[in-house]
């Protein structure tokens, strides 16, 4: 979805903030606080040994050693085992050999690599290392060997501050960009750490300033959906993400109000129309406690754009874009097809950008299309047929055959049934029917703001098997 | 401008070049150098030959070139020991900067430089940052203790700073809250004398639980993993506790999520198991850990490995939840593995029938080791949910005629398994298994085949020869089929006496005259002395009735399972293996227990 086009949008729900008290926040549970002498054992380590960069030929771009406690140099042996495991079919992200323990994410044509000899806490490392990739994202825009290389210096002062001795530390971009930047040396006065950086509010620096006060709120609804090969729904499932755009001076208390359904029962709105939430995630500002205690969103946001919460549910609703296909093999001749593309959402609304995918044989020659609406296209990179609707009206139904030859010979790998997805927006709309109350924002400066409100709802993995 | 031209020297001495530009009067000409020594260093060129002139840079108001100075001197320290030496002076006056961000940046760096001569002089500085006003410079401080603590225990319990440490558990910052637990952490590991000073009690417990509110991401899992090993007194503790980690699973940080997970998990063990909260906090649990599966692969490896433990400590956690556990087509396949596994583990009655259809999917798939696994699902399947077993055994049977060779050897050997659970049920379809013989290549599948006939010899009229067949290339086989074919080919003899006694002794002087295998040979003798001695005693003891397999094979044995849990969310838990079996020495650390059922609630219970 192209945020730029924001400010044009017609249905731009526009809303006063309110500027009431904020509830004080409810008094600290007490606990017993008796001095007992337990027995405990700790042990636990966190530890990272050392970082790596390596180039997809397993080449070091860029390395940190954090602990001193491992020869660097076994990363050399690093590449060799991960193609045996690929070889040997046991591919997983984390490999033993000897008393390391290599793990590894991938991104683009990198690989970032941690080593350890402990019992370390194995998701910290890997949500660490994606943390890193997102860093290095909103340093260099793009991170490919490159971007690193040009930036070595600056990598390496990164390296040093997120991370010390295998303990994570600051890893908020927008804050470590206060104190660690390319330009900043040339200033005479040297920078100092950031209030944020220690501060319970590690996410927003003071002192920001703002000619006009706004928030944008964007709702997105993904849709994951997995259908089997006799049109069973087997899974249907709501992701949705609020993602907002913070242009506030000073430090804004937020509290955003939305139709929960726990909230709404246990205020006695039971009846007003409302959505079960069945996970809810937020980012590091929400004040968790306080959503456990009475379901108040209550936060202090970071400056620019982040992903205030996302949550889940399971639908029962029709699938929003279903798909059949009737697909006819003639061995050593051709194959036949025949899509029918159905909207099952109300009329008034309309689902942009539609891309329909489906898998065709990887020798499969000679593409003809024959359709209604939209327009079609072979990818033979994808091994599919693209089917383009720009614009797909509910309640619609369209239809697309395509025709393939195949050759006489039998292609000797078999090739498994690759599903068809789907890709797809429907503005101002969302599955769930989950709503912005309101959102109230106070500073004590006390100036008005306004919030902005949008919705759209998308596929995410959508996937319907063929027969 | 970018970085990379510093790349781009690689003339004759170069070296030489470096060093009188290092020398240079003009500080940009330094920084110009010292980038390229970085540079040279980090495409793994030795440029230690440098270290003097370095160092000579490190006086400087220039905190980027400090920083890469800093950065030279952690690599090349420990091969310049005496050199190390001239770098001390720098740290301490860094030490005492007005600026926190110096200040941290030297005695951070100061405790990776793993020089044993130098540590002497770094005590004071590092006393006084641990007192620092800065909460920055006090947070590095309390990690750089631990690296101390990492080359020279001694010293810091001697200097005192352990006392120090457990006192920052109580400062007003939680970042330094934060990474003092994570040192103390890393230090009562390595070291029980450290116990002493660096106990936790309910009270320091209680200030974590604070702190856990306010630090950052990384904070909060350093704190939730250090209450994780600490014991509550009573059932009232670990519920208080429970309650105030819980609101953390609602944390987009997949790793506060699992540590969460732990904690609970962990105090659960000391609650009334079917007390109200008990059970709002398992229903409790279920959604977060669905989520994870929507986070990135690796994540999901992770939460998946952790799963799978949890399900076999509380089967009811994710019951309802089969549906998620589907496999994806662009699922990498570590993580179509192990969804698997958690499958069948959840399978019931309820759902057998989407799982049956969901398997038989799965096992049209390419990928060798999926299909395999698909199929040997089929059969737990079909051993786990009795009233299942038809449908399993006819689902298999259909496999079996696509005449994919792994799928029909698979398939094989689980309908041993499921002959093995409900004998003398589906032998009608043993005439489809046998078409296949002479496709079976792999050992398994070749002895589960011997096996079957050996079993049901008495119903297949051409047993004798199909079991002849096998015998030509006896010394070819893997000692696995050899086994089975001399146990089935006896069994055929006690069926039937009369027309296989040659078969008989043909296997017999195979197996204890022509064979290196002491298990084949010993086996082979005792079936013979059977035989010659005793026939009905014979009978009795091969063609005796077998136990029933059981249903669950695989299932991690209970206390090796406690252990575990305990681990949840570190590479133990995704290992299935405890701690000490892949960390060396001392830092697999204190086999863990889950905490007993406390006093006050077994009280409760005796009422």
């Amino acid at each position: 979805m192209s945020l730029q086009s924001w400010l044009k949008s017609p249905a731009l729900l526009k809303r006063k903030a309110a500027t009431s008290d904020l509830e004080n926040t409810p008094p600290q549970k007490k606990f017993c606080k008796t001095m007992s002498q337990n027995s405990y054992d700790w042990c636990r380590k966190m530890s990272a040994s050392a970082v790596y960069i390596l180039d997809v030929k397993g080449k070091v771009l860029i390395c940190r050693n954090y602990r001193g406690d491992i020869d660097m140099s076994c990363i050399d042996k690093f590449m060799s085992l991960v193609m045996d495991r690929e070889e040997e079919g046991h591919m997983t992200p984390i490999i033993q050999h000897g008393n390391v323990t290599f793990v590894y994410i991938k991104y683009n044509n990198l690989y970032l690599v941690a080593t350890t000899l402990k019992n370390c806490n194995i998701a910290l490392v890997f949500s660490f290392l994606h943390k890193l990739v997102q860093i290095m994202i909103e340093y260099f825009k793009e991170i490919e060997e490159e971007s690193i290389r040009d930036n070595f210096v600056l990598i390496y002062e990164l390296l040093d501050e997120v991370m010390d001795f295998g303990f994570p530390q600051t890893t908020d971009s927008k804050i470590l960009q206060e104190y660690i930047t390319q330009d900043g040396h040339k200033l005479e006065v040297a920078p100092r750490p950031p209030m944020a950086v220690t501060n319970a509010v590690s996410w927003r620096s003071e002192k920001i300033k703002y000619r006009k006060n706004e928030v944008f709120l964007d709702v997105i609804e993904s849709v994951n959906l997995l259908v089997s090969a006799n049109g069973n729904v087997l899974r249907s499932e709501i992701v949705g993400a609020i993602k907002m755009r913070v242009y506030l001076s000073g430090m804004p208390e937020l509290r955003l109000g939305l139709n929960d359904k726990v909230l709404f029962e246990s205020t006695g709105r039971g009846k007003s129309k409302s959505v079960e939430l069945e996970d809810v995630k937020f980012h590091q500002c929400v004040r968790l406690s306080r959503f456990e205690n009475d379901r108040t969103i209550s936060f202090i946001p970071p400056d620019g754009e982040f992903e205030l919460m996302s949550y889940r549910l399971n639908t029962h609703v029709k699938p929003l874009i279903w798909v059949e296909s009737v697909i006819e093999r003639h061995a050593h001749s051709r194959v036949e097809y025949m899509i029918k593309a159905k909207s099952q959402f109300k009329r008034r609304s309309t689902a942009n950008n539609v891309e329909i995918i489906i898998p065709v044989p990887t020798d499969a020659d000679t593409p003809k299309f024959k359709t209604t609406v939209g327009n079609c296209k072979y990818a033979p990179d994808l091994n599919s047929v693209i089917w383009t609707i720009k614009s797909f009206p509910g309640g619609k139904e369209y239809l697309m055959r395509a025709h393939f030859n195949l050759p006489s010979v039998l292609a000797e790998d078999s090739e498994g049934k690759p599903p068809i997805h789907v890709k797809f927006e429907i503005p101002y709309f969302t599955v769930s029917g989950i709503q912005v109350r309101y959102l109230k924002i106070i500073e004590k400066s006390g100036y008005q703001a306004l919030p902005w409100v949008r919705y759209i709802t998308q596929n995410g993995d959508y996937q319907l098997r063929t027969q | 401008m970018t970085d990379s031209k510093y790349f781009t020297t690689t003339k004759k001495g170069e070296i030489f070049e470096l060093k009188s530009e290092l020398q240079s009067e003009k500080r940009e000409k330094k920084k110009e150098a010292v980038k390229k020594v970085i540079a040279s260093m980090t495409v793994g060129k030795d440029v230690s030959a440098l270290f003097p002139d370095v160092v000579n840079c490190i006086q400087t108001d220039n905190l980027e070139l400090k920083k890469l100075v800093y950065l030279y001197l952690m690599n090349y320290a420990k091969s310049q020991p005496d050199m190390a030496i001239l770098a001390v002076n720098t740290f301490v006056k860094d030490c005492e900067d007005s600026n926190p961000l110096i200040r941290a940046l030297a005695v951070r760096t100061m405790g990776c430089i793993r020089v044993d001569k130098i540590i002497d002089y770094l005590c004071q500085p590092l006393r006084n940052c641990l007192k620092d006003e800065d909460p920055y410079v006090r947070k590095t401080a309390a990690v750089c203790v631990a690296k101390l603590y990492d080359i020279n225990a001694q010293l810091v319990e001697d200097q005192g700073f352990l006392d120090l440490l457990r006192d920052m558990l109580s400062d007003s910052n939680p970042m330094v809250v934060a990474n003092a637990v994570a040192a103390i952490s890393e230090i009562l590991e390595s070291s029980p004398t450290a116990q002493q000073v660096l106990e936790m009690n309910a009270s320091t417990i209680n200030k974590l639980l604070t702190a856990l509110n306010e630090c950052t991401e990384w904070g909060q899992v350093f704190i939730l993993d250090a209450i994780s090993n600490y014991t509550p007194k009573d059932d009232k503790e670990a519920q208080s506790i429970c309650e105030r980690v819980t609101p953390r699973l609602a944390h987009a940080n997949a790793a506060v999520v699992l540590s969460a997970v732990k904690v609970i998990m962990k105090f659960m063990e000391m609650l009334d198991a079917t007390s109200e909260y008990v059970l709002t906090l398992v229903k409790k649990l279920a959604p977060p850990l669905v989520t994870l599966l929507s986070a990135e692969a690796e994540i999901q490896y992770v939460a998946l490995r952790n799963i799978n433990l949890i399900v076999q400590k509380r089967s009811d956690i994710l019951k309802n939840e089969m549906k998620v556990f589907f496999v994806k087509y662009n699922d990498p396949i570590y993580v179509k593995l192990e969804k698997l596994d958690i499958m069948i583990r959840l399978t019931s009655q309820a759902n057998i029938a989407q799982v049956l259809a969901e398997l038989k999917e799965y096992a049209t798939e390419v990928d060798v080791d999926f299909v395999r696994k698909s199929v040997r699902a089929i059969g737990r399947c079909a051993i786990k949910v009795e009233p299942a077993a038809e449908k399993c055994v006819s689902t298999l049977l259909d496999l079996i005629q696509t005449k994919v060779n792994y799928v029909v050897q698979e398939a094989i050997v689980v309908i041993k398994d499921i002959f093995r659970k409900y004998p003398n049920k589906y032998e009608s379809i043993i005439a489809t298994l046998c078409e296949n013989l002479d496709t079976l290549d792999e050992p398994e599948a070749r002895a589960s085949m011997i096996w079957i006939i050996g079993e049901y010899a008495e119903r297949i009229d051409n047993a004798d020869e199909l079991l002849e067949s096998f015998l030509e290339g006896f010394q070819d086989e893997n000692s696995q089929v050899q086994l089975q074919l001399l146990t089935a080919i006896v069994k055929l003899f006690l069926k039937r006496p009369t027309d296989t006694q040659e078969l008989v002794q043909q296997v017999l002087s195979l197996a204890t005259q022509d064979s290196d295998n002491p298990d084949l040979r010993d086996r082979g003798y005792i079936y013979w002395r059977l035989l010659s001695t005793d026939p009905a005693a014979a009978k009795e003891v091969v063609l005796a009735e077998k136990p029933l397999i059981s249903e669950e094979t695989d299932l991690i044995e209970p206390t090796l399972l406690d252990e575990l849990i305990c681990h949840i969310s570190s590479l133990a838990s995704v290992y299935h293996k405890p701690p000490n079996s892949f960390v060396e020495g001392r830092q697999g650390g204190l086999r863990r227990v889950l905490p007993p059922k406390s006093s006050s609630y077994r009280k409760h219970t005796r009422r």
